[in-house]
Formats: structure tokens, sequence, C-alpha cells
């Protein structure tokens, strides 16, 4: 599939920037020295198999979590290090569209849209109505705002939970699995409008995704991880063109290679047995 | 944002300057009010507006709704860059009355 972005103007100051990120459960390291970086106004995807630390990785962008070392700088300042002050005015620029949606069931879809203006901001009740039925119309959702999120269809959902990530109109916005339960057109719909509000919104945005031809629709750059590594960080062609037999396996779904070293897999399977 | 106030032809003028956002659209919602108040045709001049985010986008369809309750005409001069790409995005373009400069109004 053709890359949408080929025109889109690339070199801008890093809206994200990653420095030798390392990251633990425990003992086990999660995320070993993760470098990348996230120009302004542009669209990165993460991708990777399941386990491969994406969501970890995610959730250090959103200060979530604290790292073993290194540093996750937003707009120059480093998210581990700024008071809590600082880092929830940081947070009011962020928008975060969670896998389900993540609407308050109790509420209808125009209440859950509101609530963060209702809690950051002292607006007009006109003028967070208007606000709240622009964006539902963005998201191709004029007429739900009344609806239960139980009334809502899969596709619904995620774009309500999208637009209730952008009706502060974040610089940053986070999107994880955007695809994920999602029909092909369904999918095919929310990649347009991630484009939009890039383009419309002069958003720089990160998804989170195991769809590939979401991610070489709408990606300026793809960070491809593994077992916690990054593999290659590059343009879609740079990624076809990856000759790297993971990243290859990835594009192609093609499964893991199962072949073991015998005594490195019979080691692994004693050790530590009385 | 800043704003100044002026006269051109039948309307009573609000030229806004730098960004619109979150943390001062209520300041531009009063100043609109207050113009329509007064019962006049209002322009709202864009030239040196470089932001418009969506609750100053509100605020000016709230406006307009009431200028034609009033039946009063309110329309934008000047809109360009990123405040034109959202009246477009959200095609608001198709609902203001939008001149590029004070030489259209004054030839209208």
């Amino acid at each position: 599939m053709a890359n949408a972005n080929t025109n889109h103007k690339i070199a801008s100051p890093a809206v994200i920037q990653v420095n030798n990120l390392n990251a633990h459960y425990g003992k086990v390291q999660i995320l070993k020295n993760i470098n990348l970086c996230l120009e302004q106004g542009n669209i990165l995807v993460i991708m990777g198999g399941s386990g491969s630390g994406k969501s970890t990785l995610m959730k250090h962008l959103l200060a979530l979590k604290k790292p073993s070392s290194g540093q996750v700088l937003i707009e120059g300042s480093d998210i581990n290090k700024i008071n809590a002050k600082a880092l929830a005015k940081q947070r009011m620029r962020m928008g975060v569209a969670f896998q389900g949606g993540a609407l308050l069931s109790s509420l209808t879809v125009g209440e859950n849209i509101k609530l963060p203006l209702h809690h950051h901001h002292k607006l007009d009740a006109k003028t967070i109505d208007i606000m709240t039925r622009l964006k539902l119309d963005l998201m191709n959702l004029g007429g739900a705002e009344h609806l239960m999120p139980s009334q809502l269809s899969g596709g619904m959902l995620k774009r309500a939970g999208l637009a209730r990530a952008v009706i502060q109109d974040p610089k940053l916005l986070f999107f994880d699995e955007p695809s994920a339960g999602l029909d092909p057109v369904t999918s095919v719909e929310l990649d347009q409008l991630i484009l939009k509000l890039r383009s419309a919104m002069s958003m720089s945005i990160v998804v989170v995704t195991h769809d590939l031809d979401s991610a070489f629709t709408i990606a300026d750059k793809i960070t491809i991880l593994n077992e916690g590594e990054i593999i290659i960080t590059g343009t879609v062609d740079e990624i076809k063109q990856c000759a790297d037999e993971r990243v290859q396996n990835l594009i192609h779904r093609k499964a893991r290679n199962n072949q073991v070293d015998g005594d490195k897999f019979l080691k692994h399977l004693t050790t530590g047995m009385q | 944002m800043s704003y100044q106030k002026s006269q051109f032809k039948q309307f009573q003028v609000l030229h806004l300057t730098g960004e619109v956002d979150l943390s001062n659209s209520a300041k531009m919602r009063g100043c609109l009010l207050e113009l329509l108040d007064t019962g006049k045709n209002v322009l709202i001049d864009f030239t040196n507006l470089i932001y418009l985010d969506s609750s100053g986008i509100a605020t000016l369809i709230e406006a307009l709704s009431l200028a034609k309750e009033k039946q009063l005409e309110l329309a934008i001069v000047g809109a360009n860059g990123a405040p034109l790409q959202v009246l477009e995005l959200t095609r608001l373009n198709q609902v203001f009355t939008l001149y590029d400069n004070f030489d259209e109004v004054d030839s209208e």
C-alpha cells in the first residue's frame, strides 16, 4: 500500500525524544536501550509482536512508568524529572485514545467527551456543547451525543474515545491499537481520520498497532520492537527493504522460527532444578 | 491573544492577534457578545490570527447563531494559514461569510 505521507514535511523540532531508555519489571528487563524521536507534526507507529514491549514503551512516554535509566523528553522537558504541576500541565497537551475507548458506561457519549473540559477549564456550557458536537462531527459520530456507550459498535466506541482524546486539541496524541477488533473498512476510515487530525490540527501522533496496512498508510516513521529492543526505526520504504529476518517475518506475517539451539534449550529447561 | 476594536463602514470590527485557545477563548466570547449587544454588524479580523482551537471555533459558532437571531451580519475577514485550515476542516467556511481582505468588504 502506498504511503500517503510522502509530501509531508519532516524536518522540525522533536516533540518526543527518548534517550537510552531501559525498563524492568522486577528483575526482568522489558525495554533495552530504547532511542527514538518524534518530530513535530509527524506520525510515529510503534509495532511489534505480543510481549515485545510496545505497551510498556507507551506507558513510559506518558510518564505512567519510571524508567530504570534513560530519559523521555517531551518538548525538551524530561518528564521523569519535572515536578507534578509541570507534568500535569504537560499532560494537558496530550491526548490518549485507549484500545477499547475507555468511556464511562454510566455517562452518555457526549458527557464522556465533555468530561475533560468540565474538569480542567472554565468554559461556558454553550461553548462546551458546540465543541463536543464539532468533535463528534469530525469523527462521523454526529447524532451519537445522547447514546450510551453500550449502544455503540466497536468502531463507534473507538471514534468516541478518539473524540474525547482530542477534545482539548492536544499537540500530542497517543493512540493504542486503533484497528484492534475492527473490520477492514472501519480500520481504513480510522486511518483517514488520524491523517486528517494530523494535517488539520497539526498534531504529532504516536500509534501503537499490530496492523501493517494501517502502519504503512499513516506512518512517517515506524519503530519495530522485538523482545524489548528496537530492531529498526525507519520510513515505510526503509522498513520494507530491511533485510532483518524478524522484520521480514513481521511484514510477511510468518510465524517465529521454532528452531532451537539444542544445548541452550536443554540448559534452559533444566537449570535450577533440584 | 490580544484584540482591538474599530469601526469599518457599517461594521464593528474585532481585530484578533496571536492564538485563540482554551486559556483565552472566554475573553473573545465576552467581547463578541458585547459587540453583538450593540445591535451592529460585526466583522472579525483574522489577518494577524495564527492559531484558533476548537474552543475558539465554538465561540464563533455561538456568536454567529446569536447574530442570526438578531438579524445581524457576522463575517470573518483575512483568514489565512492554520485558522483558515480549521475553518475548512470543520466545513465552517461554508457557514460563515469569509472576506479575503477589507477591500473585498468595501466592494460588497
